[in-house]
């Protein structure tokens, strides 16, 4: 009998424990979605309504697509996207052979110096960004590169985290593969891109991917270096619309532009949701 | 091919400054004849998969040349000698299917030595039937057992015709059955394609078995070079005659008197030709006849019957192992008496080998 | 042998010149600029070295107000969000259905465009003539008064700050923290169990002490982030925070630097040098404490 009530009881307490664990967890969940949620509902709001409404509604009976058209030809909105893109995809590919080679010298070549100069990168790992950005500001504003696409590019197609982890990742490889490899009458270049890279292709599209993330977000830099409209990327046109855009009021276009942006990462996360969540806890850093 | 390795010296410098530095190998002198199968053989740190590596261009010598055929490849680099290697974790490419790990030395031909897409396939299907891999051709190397994955490796080697076919531990990774049914296989492959063949090992029972010649290594330096059966029959120095043979050869200390062998005072066998001194008396397991008058008193512990052979295990204070293993035919066995205290045995005179105590270099005697 | 080494180099070259080009001459740069006095980036000239700069920079009201920002916001969203997420984990770890979803939900954040989503949290927050907003909405359900969070009172727009900085962080801490969880090897609990250990003590005895060092990785760089905390701010508060009275550290740099304000490099060079050894100070600390307090 005492054991029989002993475990109705611990399987209540149970019950309760876990129902309290689904109802907190939920709550945080609703904390996250809600922004997402009212800037979808925003977007799809009339404008006129919108400013009608003096307790906001939380669903709308009318929606409309009408403030997308306002977000793409109020503002230029379609060229701060393609600025992105180019702004992205270049500064990826760069970074990509730039730390691709030096992780590959640093995993597998001989040479004089080695360890010194890996130590030497490592260290600069600890150098805070907002210390250097300072004198690039001045760099690329004496190269005469402010609004152009080099001057945003260049400064962040290295990063040493990253040939960091790639150079670990290269020197899992067993050296046996590489002397096959030389045995089998391979260059280095070749053995590089034909075997070393489609081995560890899982870390090469992490990188990739939280690179791409990076870049899509990067809104300091760009602020600093680019004035000129035309070379805006969405966090800056994002802030120019904030502060410029659609007469200060129009605040379902707004939305809607908020909603154009923050779609392509959503999309990007959810197809490689497990290989990002792997990646940047392996290697990514925020906040 | 024939490979000549002339006056090869490896030397690994030592970084600390405060240890000497390493010789891995020790001024190599020796000529490979085109078309056999070659063992290197020597406990590990002896120098073999070093001698490996220069012949495979992995690594440079300090000194000396590397000649195959009448072409001095020492300075050239691996890529460049048309060589096979094959690891002893095999070393497939773990992204690429068995086909496109064969396949993949011919994509690296360049210049005259270009292959059309019809000549690589012919050459790839060629070697996965002489390997016996035309089933498992479009799987990954991590779907295939170990047999199978050194079958790939070694297919991969061959697949270009390499000059020279090198091997390291070629066995060593894989299970006991399956390494008597490869140690087979490599044989077949090897006379089947007549090319020369290097293999490093450690397991001297391996060497034995498929070498045609053997050489026996130690500390960088060649102990002893010939076909199998002469070096186990006549081997130079001690290290060479403790190394080879299962079980071990034992050994005694002994001393030369007149032309007599003694062991502990008592004379064993007759040396004619032998010098007096100090010496280690080295007797193969089968060099033991059980004797009841027989010069030889062992104390006896016991008999280990091993299907066709038995060995007769004793011990006696002269002896440097602990056990003394004599293998002596069944019915011999048989008369033996298993109570007693003692047993007795006479020497044969060719399976009993003498060594100065000093040098452990051979004394040869008449027999 | 030679050609090798030559080759090793080439390999290196490229990142060797960016880095050297955009890392370690500007780490030079930037302290030759802090003591360089009236530097005029105009003209490039400067009339005399010293630490002008440093004291013009600690004696700006700006700047003060600013490090005061910064320390308020380290010091709330820091602790709070550790916690937060420690719970969090520890819930996920606790359930079986759902529990992919639920990650998903809550790295969302993670990859979302910080300007972006900023902006909904001050239409959220904000108060304007045609809407009191959604979260004053809430309040006054509650029975509480409206404050105008964007452009009240200093603490609503404190409160703002750190909870849209830890809605920001809390994902990247969520995944550490859940992993370092799952990677606790499931036979201690099984043996504690079977002792009757309460599941309070199981946890102060047997996870956290297991878990400490990704702790204090996560306290560690989240010390770090918050004190380098700026585009958070922008969001909220649009591009004049000096106006707003939320400036951060790092946005007074930029200010000096660049904008209505900027052109001062020398006086950016300085507040960043200070920024960079408060950082340094508090991360030595932590190091310093975690040694006394990791168990392994």
């Amino acid at each position: 009998m005492d054991i029989e009530k002993t475990a109705r009881i611990a399987r209540i307490r149970r019950r309760t424990l876990s129902g309290v664990i689904y109802f907190f967890l939920s709550v945080w969940a609703i904390m996250v979605l809600f922004p997402f949620y009212w800037m979808l509902l925003t977007s799809l709001k009339d404008y006129g309504d919108y400013n009608a409404e003096y307790i906001p509604k939380f669903f709308t009976l009318s929606p409309t697509l009408q403030n997308y058209g306002e977000a793409f030809t109020a503002v230029p909105l379609g060229d701060y996207f393609l600025n992105t893109l180019i702004f992205t995809l270049a500064t990826t590919a760069l970074m990509i052979l730039v730390i691709t080679f030096a992780a590959f010298a640093f995993a597998r070549l001989e040479f004089r110096g080695k360890n010194f100069l890996f130590t030497l990168f490592l260290s600069l790992m600890m150098i805070p960004n907002e210390l250097v950005i300072i004198t690039n500001f001045v760099t690329v504003t004496d190269l005469d590169l402010r609004n152009t696409f080099l001057g945003l590019i260049l400064p962040s197609v290295t990063s040493v985290f990253y040939i960091y982890l790639l150079r670990e990742t290269f020197a899992q490889v067993p050296d046996e593969l590489y002397y096959a490899a030389k045995v089998d009458g391979t260059s280095d270049i070749k053995y590089l891109f034909k075997v070393l890279l489609p081995i560890c292709r899982p870390t090469m599209v992490t990188v990739t991917i939280l690179k791409i993330i990076e870049c899509w977000n990067s809104y300091v830099w760009p602020r600093l270096i680019t004035d000129d409209q035309a070379y805006f990327l969405v966090s800056n046109g994002i802030q120019e619309i904030r502060e410029n855009g659609f007469g200060r009021e129009n605040i379902p276009a707004m939305m809607a532009a908020v909603v154009v942006i923050s779609v392509p990462l959503i999309i990007l996360f959810l197809v490689f949701r497990k290989k990002i969540m792997e990646g940047v806890s392996r290697g990514g850093t925020k906040g | 091919m024939k490979v000549i390795l002339k006056d090869l010296t490896k030397i690994f410098p030592n970084r600390t400054k405060k240890l000497p530095d390493v010789i891995a190998v020790n001024d190599f002198d020796f000529e490979i004849p085109d078309g056999k199968l070659v063992g290197l053989l020597g406990p590990s740190g002896c120098g073999k998969s070093t001698t490996l590596n220069l012949i495979s261009g992995l690594q440079s010598p300090t000194e000396g040349h590397i000649l195959f055929g009448d072409d001095d490849v020492t300075d050239l680099p691996p890529e460049k000698r048309g060589v096979g290697l094959v690891f002893q974790n095999y070393a497939l490419y773990p992204h690429l299917t068995v086909r496109q790990n064969i396949r993949f030395p011919l994509e690296n031909l360049k210049g005259a030595e270009k292959l059309t897409k019809e000549e690589m396939n012919k050459r790839v299907e060629s070697a996965a039937a002489l390997v016996q891999l035309e089933n498992y051709m479009d799987r990954k190397p991590s779907e295939l057992s170990g047999g199978q994955q050194q079958r790939v490796a070694i297919a991969r080697a061959l697949v270009k015709t390499p000059r020279v076919l090198l091997l390291d531990e070629p066995l060593s990774n894989l299970d006991a059955r399956l390494r008597l049914q490869t140690r087979e296989e490599i044989r077949r492959i090897q006379r089947e394609t007549g090319v020369t063949t290097v293999f490093v090992t450690h397991d001297q029972e391996e060497a034995m078995s498929i070498s045609d010649m053997i050489v026996v290594m130690k500390e960088g330096v060649i102990q002893q070079i010939g076909k199998p059966q002469e070096v186990y029959d006549s081997p130079v120095n001690l290290f060479v005659a403790k190394f080879l043979g299962t079980p071990p050869i034992n050994v005694f200390h002994a001393r030369v008197e007149k032309e007599m062998l003694f062991i502990a005072h008592q004379p064993v066998l007759s040396v004619p030709g032998a010098p007096d001194g100090e010496v280690y008396a080295a007797i193969r397991p089968e060099g033991f006849i059980p004797d009841k008058e027989g010069p030889l008193t062992c104390a006896l512990s016991g008999i280990e019957v091993m299907g066709r052979d038995v060995s007769v295990v004793s011990t006696h204070p002269e002896s440097e192992n602990v056990a003394i293993r004599s293998i002596v035919g069944a019915e011999i066995a048989s008369t033996i008496d298993v109570s007693a205290r003692d047993v007795r045995f006479s020497l044969k005179p060719r399976k009993v080998f003498l060594y100065d105590r000093a040098t452990e270099e051979r004394i040869l005697f008449a027999l | 042998m030679e050609k090798k080494q030559w080759k090793a180099w080439l390999y290196l070259l490229p990142a060797i010149l960016f880095l050297g080009v955009f890392m370690v001459y500007p780490l030079v740069d930037v302290f030759v600029y802090s003591f360089e006095e009236g530097y005029n980036s105009a003209s490039q000239t400067f009339f005399g070295t010293g630490f002008y700069n440093y004291s013009y920079v600690l004696h700006d009201p700006y700047f003060l107000q600013a490090v005061k920002n910064t320390f308020l916001l380290v010091i709330i969203t820091v602790p709070l969000s550790t916690g937060l997420a420690l719970l969090i984990s520890l819930g996920l770890n606790a359930i079986k259905p759902l529990r992919d979803l639920y990650q998903t939900v809550f790295f969302l954040p993670y990859v979302t465009n910080t300007l972006a989503v900023g902006l909904v949290f001050m239409i959220l927050f904000k108060k304007t003539a045609y809407s009191e907003g959604l979260v004053n909405l809430l309040i006054g359900w509650f029975g509480g008064t409206a404050v105008d969070f964007i452009e009240g009172p200093y603490w609503a727009k404190m409160f703002v700050l750190c909870f849209y900085t830890i809605w920001v962080v809390l994902p990247f801490k969520i995944l550490i923290l859940t992993g370092a969880l799952a990677s606790v090897n499931q036979d201690y609990y099984n043996a504690a169990r079977i002792d009757g250990t309460s599941k309070f003590r199981i946890f102060r005895r047997i996870t956290l002490p297991m878990i400490s060092p990704m702790l204090f990785y996560l306290i560690i760089t989240g010390f770090i982030g918050a004190f380098k905390a700026y585009s958070d701010a922008v969001a909220l508060f649009g591009t004049n925070l000096n106006a707003a009275g939320m400036n951060t550290i790092v946005g007074y740099v930029y200010d000096m630097l660049y904008g209505d304000s900027g052109g001062y490099p020398s006086y950016a060079s300085a507040a960043a040098i200070i920024l960079f050894v408060i950082v340094l100070t508090i991360t030595c600390i932590n190091l310093l404490v975690k040694k006394n307090h990791v168990y392994y």
